[in-house]
């Protein structure tokens, strides 16, 4: 090597001539590259391929009416998505629907109104809520939120809103703590810090400049917000809606504690239900090896697959089309 | 240095021997000092702009031309750890002081930026954005409106057909003069432009430069540039800033031709900025 010959030979040998380096080196370092790409490819492959494959006989059984029927039935082994595939998206759709107001005050205040000092254990704050594992939010959801809500938050709720004609039908049932609505608040929660980091992301790229003139005709710090940043990210904020989606579909452990684990399928937020994660969860120790159960969970996986699949695809779509422009 | 005591008289004079006779100056400076934190940006300005001329600063980057115009519609306001002290009387009633609001005075005192700022919206919505912050108008006032501010930035025959369509997708020139429009459309008394032309081409920069001429009519302009022939060939009264201060200040024939200061003549020669 160059850097062990004594300065004499080093000099001569930089004169005469180099030795060619990574001639061989070089090839493995792009191969290994190669394999790692490629290994990423195979994997998602032949997940999909074992999910698909496992859940076929259990399409082949029911039919297509397997994605919408609502017989969820272990001892007559009739088995249906129906009402998990209503439970994952209903709950996902309360998560967000909590979670972006939240979101949009937080990362407002901190890009626009927090006074230096504050920001950082905000910021700091908001990560931390991401680095708590989902099952302790379970445990905190099932020895504290539960509990709450079937004391003070369901019971004057009923009594308010589930007299009035159509939206009265989102709130009945017996105030249980556990549902819908519980679930849906847990996992906003979880899914905050996610699209509150990308909405400050999409906030601080908006140029002061046009803040600034946005300002320079009067208008005020809730009109510039309103009228200029949130529509100057709008794009990339929908993705970052879509990606917190994406998230809350698949959230497992929190949900599975809260949410009550029932087979039946209600409008309403207080009642219990079940996602296709928490089914998953709850009924895999007890499916056979080869049963139509068994069968009937897989394809249950191929399905949040398929959906999460495509809302994370919009959300990608969504933020480079913006990121582009 | 003091120049102060004998920089007012001079530009008193100087206005009167320049141009009609003039009232009371539009934006009086007394004794402004400004801080970007510990860093003392403007030192002890006395300034007179008189209503419905032209005045530009000169001076090399970082000389706090800027800063003085954006005093002027208090957009240092907007960042902590900014503060300036002394007077600037706006037709008789101080700027800084904290009984005038900052969106009235962003309203009658508009500033246009360097780079065009064209909001994310339509052609026609950005104009009426800002008329809708102050004024309540029917469609018909408001299509009236737009028509007028965009035909006073002589960008009307250029847009007509496609009002409703995103000011993204206009020119860098087109929107610099969207951007006026916009300033115009709340129909401020002062217009403040910094270094509008700065990243345009000579086609539109001199388009510019006939609209600052025919805008004057109208409201009182004060313009920063670094182009000294933009300033000699568009303003009334130019001032030359340096390190915080205000060195010279006159009728622009006089600044560039005849500089009092060897620091203006200096920096007006191209020897050092």
């Amino acid at each position: 090597m160059d850097a062990t010959l004594t300065g004499n030979q080093a000099a001569s040998a930089m004169a005469v001539a180099r030795k060619p380096t990574g001639r061989l080196s070089d090839p493995i370092f792009v191969g290994v590259l190669w394999a790692s790409g490629i290994f990423v490819l195979i994997l998602l492959g032949l997940i999909i391929a074992m999910l698909f494959e496992g859940g076929l006989p259990a399409l082949r059984e029911f039919g297509i009416q397997f994605l919408w029927s609502t017989t969820w039935n272990p001892v007559t082994e009739k088995f249906g998505a129906g009402v998990m595939v209503f439970g994952t998206i209903f709950s996902a759709v309360i998560a967000v629907i909590i979670a972006l107001p939240l979101s949009f005050g937080i990362a407002f205040f901190l890009t626009e109104i927090a006074p230096g000092p504050l920001r950082r254990p905000i910021g700091v704050a908001i990560q931390l809520l991401a680095a708590i594992p989902s099952i302790i939010y379970g445990m905190w959801g099932f020895f504290v939120i539960v509990p709450l809500m079937a004391a003070y938050v369901q019971p004057p709720l009923i009594d308010l809103l589930g007299p009035l004609p159509v939206i009265g039908a989102l709130f009945q049932g017996p105030p249980l703590g556990a549902g819908m609505l519980t679930a849906g608040l847990i996992m906003a929660i979880m899914i905050l810090p996610f699209i509150t980091a990308m909405f400050v992301e999409v906030l601080e790229s908006v140029p002061p400049m046009i803040k600034e003139s946005a300002y320079g005709v009067g208008a005020t710090t809730y009109e510039v917000y309103r009228n200029v940043s949130v529509p100057y990210g709008r794009t990339a904020m929908v993705g970052a809606v879509m990606l917190g989606l994406g998230r809350a579909l698949g959230e497992t452990m929190a949900v599975t504690f809260v949410i009550g684990n029932a087979t039946r399928m209600s409008a309403s937020l207080f009642a219990p239900g079940s996602t296709i994660a928490s089914t998953i969860a709850n009924e895999f120790p007890e499916a056979g090896p080869g049963s139509l159960k068994l069968q009937s969970l897989l394809e249950l996986g191929f399905i949040l697959f398929v959906i999460s699949f495509i809302v994370l695809a919009l959300s990608r779509l969504l933020v480079r089309s913006k990121l582009k422009g | 240095m003091n120049f102060t005591s004998d920089t007012s008289i001079d530009i008193a004079s100087a206005v009167n021997r320049a141009t009609a006779p003039t009232a009371e100056p539009k934006l009086k400076v007394e004794g402004l000092n400004f801080y970007y934190g510990e860093n003392h940006a403007l030192k002890n300005i006395h300034f007179d702009i008189p209503e419905k001329r032209v005045t530009a600063m000169i001076g090399p980057s970082g000389c706090g031309k800027s800063t003085l115009l954006r005093i002027f519609n208090r957009m240092y306001q907007l960042y902590p750890g900014q503060r300036a002290e002394g007077k600037i009387l706006f037709d008789g009633t101080d700027l800084l002081s904290k009984e005038l609001d900052s969106t009235v005075v962003r309203s009658r005192i508009g500033m246009v930026f360097q780079k065009p700022t064209p909001f994310p919206m339509s052609i026609y919505d950005n104009i009426a954005f800002g008329v809708k912050l102050h004024e309540k108008l029917n469609k018909a006032q408001m299509d009236e409106r737009v028509e007028w501010c965009l035909r006073k930035a002589a960008i009307w025959e250029e847009t007509k057909d496609r009002l409703h369509t995103s000011a993204l997708g206009m020119s860098g020139g087109q929107q610099q003069r969207l951007c006026i429009a916009r300033t115009i459309a709340v129909r401020p008394e002062v217009i403040l432009l910094d270094e509008p032309t700065s990243a345009l081409d000579p086609i539109s920069t001199s388009k510019i430069e006939d609209l600052i001429d025919e805008l004057k009519q109208e409201f009182t302009i004060v313009i920063v540039t670094h182009n000294m022939q933009q300033a000699a060939r568009c303003a009334d009264i130019t001032s030359f800033f340096y390190l915080g201060e205000m060195i010279e200040v006159g009728p622009s024939a006089e600044i560039f031709t005849n500089p009092r200061e060897a620091r203006t003549r200096d920096y007006i020669t191209g020897r050092f900025g």
